[in-house]
């Protein structure tokens, strides 16, 4: 079985070089299922009340689901999530996930897109720079992926 | 409450093994959305020459973050989970975590410094993959994973 794309070779690269997007949508079913798959349950993530309660604007998509979601791009670009060595980012803005249980509508979108930052000849490694959107805002900031290539 | 100054420079050692789980890999793998056949199928895992289903590059957040556990649980320190929100995050692997790995954190608090009424807790959890026979004993050999640092702040009163 092959898998679904051909891997970048680090002599091919360049600084700038995009290495395409893609839309997530989510849901508040998303949330707990995020939630029971990492066993983060801080009812922020799930629980209206309790999210407005502690002076959240509502329910908010865990940071670790965001960054989870959004290194995908990297991991299909390169071919072998193994390839991933180093992965970072800072949380600066929450995902507001209204909830649509019961229509076809998500609750959020999460908008990603990454260029090539920096190449690393020595180490064989290129950082990939990743933009991640949610209503209009970032909602990571220093977003970065290693990734070592052949 | 306030957070216990003295954290910095605590460590907690390595407690319960974690065992990774193919359909584990595979459950957090759908929850991130996640669509690398290498996360599902073995086969596909074994074309790019690996031993088993490869775990998605933030799946050792699980270990790590009950790792955090005995930090925010531990009375001594003061912190309030309720008022507790992930500022950053960083996964640096020494090897791909594979199922079949079994996983063990050892938890390292780096920082604390005050931020407003609240503070600022940076963690470092060291995770290794028990090797050998008899691999739980305290002489097992173990080969390095993950390193993982994680900064939470903790909301003072009004922030």
């Amino acid at each position: 079985m092959s898998t679904a794309s051909i891997a970048p070779v680090f002599s091919e690269l360049a600084v700038g070089q995009g290495v395409g997007s893609r839309s997530i949508t989510v849901t508040r079913q998303d949330l707990v299922k995020y939630a029971g798959a990492s066993g983060d349950f801080n009812p922020i993530h799930w629980n209206e009340a309790f999210a407005t309660g502690v002076g959240l604007p509502g329910v908010i998509a865990h940071g670790m689901f965001t960054m989870g979601a959004a290194v995908q791009l990297v991991t299909d670009w390169a071919g072998d999530p193994a390839a991933v060595v180093d992965f970072q980012t800072r949380f600066t803005k929450p995902v507001l996930v209204t909830d649509t249980t019961g229509t076809e509508e998500p609750g959020a979108v999460i908008e990603v897109s990454g260029s090539v930052g920096a190449l690393d000849a020595d180490a064989g490694t290129a950082r990939v720079d990743l933009t991640v959107v949610s209503a209009g805002q970032k909602v990571l900031m220093k977003a970065q992926a290693v990734v070592r290539l052949a | 409450m306030t957070i216990n100054p003295d954290l910095q420079g605590r460590s907690y050692p390595a407690a319960e093994v974690y065992d990774v789980g193919r359909e584990k890999i595979r459950e957090f793998a759908r929850a991130v959305k996640a669509s690398h056949p290498a996360h599902y199928d073995l086969e596909a895992a074994r074309a790019l020459g690996h031993s088993d289903l490869v775990a998605p590059p933030t799946f050792a957040i699980i270990v790590a973050q009950r790792a955090d556990a005995q930090l925010i649980e531990d009375p001594e320190s003061g912190i309030d989970f309720s008022r507790v929100v992930h500022a950053d995050q960083r996964f640096v692997h020494h090897r791909p975590i594979f199922a079949g790995d079994r996983l063990v954190a050892e938890l390292h608090v780096d920082g604390v410094r005050a931020m407003g009424g609240g503070a600022m807790i940076t963690t470092r959890s060291e995770i290794f993959a028990l090797t050998g026979d008899g691999a739980d004993g305290p002489g097992a050999s173990r080969e390095a994973v993950s390193t993982t640092t994680s900064s939470i702040l903790v909301r003072g009163e009004g922030q």
